[in-house]
């Protein structure tokens, strides 16, 4: 419809909508994140949802501290190698629709800890990542823009076609392999469907 | 506080035959230290906590070393007979060669605590435990009987540097999972290769993420 027409049909006391456009603000205005946090992000996490930033003017107040009630997971910090399997089998617990924000330099690429032996290269190696945020730590600001991002991206989805979320798709991917902890690394060292090797322009 | 010779001295006297043997520190800090024989490693630590005078009864720090195996190049005289001819006459003659000899010098692990004294204000004594190799016989004997802080410290130990404190409570990895094989802290630790993308790669790192790139694509392909 256009949205000229829907002002002025507003003018008149007639609200028009469309099921995908309630649909889309239903799940983007109560997203509800994972309680849990990994490093130092965290406690930036932390800051954002109390009174000075309020995460709660965005509906993501409530962190619940199962996943299977969760609707957003915060990798906010390191990901050491150890800790990689378990932030995969709770993201294969969260029940559909599901986001992730991949918070700090850590999370999404293993920070200034990158050249070590025991932490992640960056979760998005294993896991879809929707938004990520740069920064050691990133400040509140940051994690809400990323999250004013994602309700975006929400807002932007399709429910029907070649782009509609995973939910919607019977014959999306819905269960992430869990990396096995070997002898020397991870195996596999990357999950290949969600994660192929990134080109570097030069 | 007593000299590390004084402690030496009183060691010798309450555990004949201790086998300590000081470590000199030739820099400013001259903070001396004192190698223990491991077998009486642990007659030492009681006397040095339960000792009147030094009354050292707070491990502040439990950390180790690695010592790898070294090349060491000595030139050595060596006197060999020689026989020349000279103008058709044969003549032998003793020479001194000097030849350079190379051997290697078995490498070890190593763990160093620092002990301090809360009772008496003072410290700190720094104590150090050789082990025979780096490969088969690397036991140490415990002292987290002694001090319960040395508890975490060696798992640490045992986890990083592959040390194994005969007598510990509760000896398992404390940082990597239980499964891992390899000790990262030592000299020859090889880190896996998953540096496969890389976006400002460069020098070293740019040629492993390189090789790496090629070793996945050739087995994606």
């Amino acid at each position: 419809m256009d949205d000229g027409l829907k002002i002025e049909l507003g003018k008149q006391g007639v609200f028009v909508t469309t099921i995908e456009e309630l649909y889309n603000w239903g799940r983007r205005s109560s997203i509800w994140p994972m309680q849990f946090g990994l490093a130092c992000c965290a406690i930036e996490m932390i800051a954002t949802t109390m009174a000075r930033y309020d995460l709660a003017r965005f509906g993501g107040e409530v962190f619940r501290p199962s996943p299977r009630q969760a609707d957003l997971m915060i990798i906010s910090g390191t990901v050491t190698k150890k800790m990689a399997p378990q932030v995969v089998r709770l993201y294969n617990q969260m029940a559909e629709p599901r986001y992730v924000i991949a918070m700090g330099a850590c999370a999404i690429s293993g920070g200034p800890f990158k050249q070590g032996y025991n932490v992640l290269k960056g979760i998005d190696r294993y896991i879809p990542v929707d938004v990520h945020i740069p920064g050691c730590p990133p400040r509140p600001e940051a994690l809400l823009h990323a999250f004013i991002t994602l309700q975006k991206k929400i807002d932007g989805q399709s429910l029907t076609g070649e782009n509609r979320p995973r939910h919607l798709n019977a014959e999306a991917q819905g269960e992430f392999p869990v990396p096995v902890q070997g002898a020397h690394d991870l195996e596999p060292t990357s999950n290949k469907g969600v994660w192929p090797i990134p080109i570097t322009i030069r | 506080m007593k000299t590390v010779e004084e402690i030496k001295a009183a060691i010798e006297k309450a555990v004949p035959g201790a086998g300590v043997e000081i470590i000199p520190n030739p820099s400013v800090s001259g903070q001396h230290s004192l190698r223990l024989n491991p077998q009486t490693a642990i007659a030492v630590a009681t006397f040095l906590r339960d000792d009147a005078d030094l009354s050292l009864d707070f491990l502040s720090n439990a950390t180790g070393v690695d010592w790898p195996d070294k090349e060491v190049a000595e030139k050595v005289k060596v006197t060999r007979t020689v026989t020349k001819t000279v103008d058709g006459v044969e003549t032998t003659a003793q020479e001194t060669v000097e030849e350079t000899v190379k051997r290697v010098v078995p490498g070890c692990l190593e763990a160093v605590y620092h002990l301090f004294s809360v009772a008496k204000k003072h410290g700190p004594v720094i104590l150090r435990i050789k082990t025979v190799n780096r490969s088969d016989q690397v036991n140490l004997p415990s002292f987290t009987p002694i001090w319960r802080s040395a508890e975490f410290q060696e798992r640490e130990i045992f986890d990083l540097f592959g040390i194994v404190f005969t007598g510990h409570p509760d000896l398992r990895r404390l940082l990597m999972w239980d499964e891992f094989e390899d000790h990262p802290m030592r000299r020859d630790y090889v880190e896996p290769d998953d540096f496969e993308y890389e976006p400002t790669a460069h020098d070293e790192v740019l040629k492993r993420a390189e090789a790496q790139r090629a070793k996945m694509q050739g087995a994606s392909a």
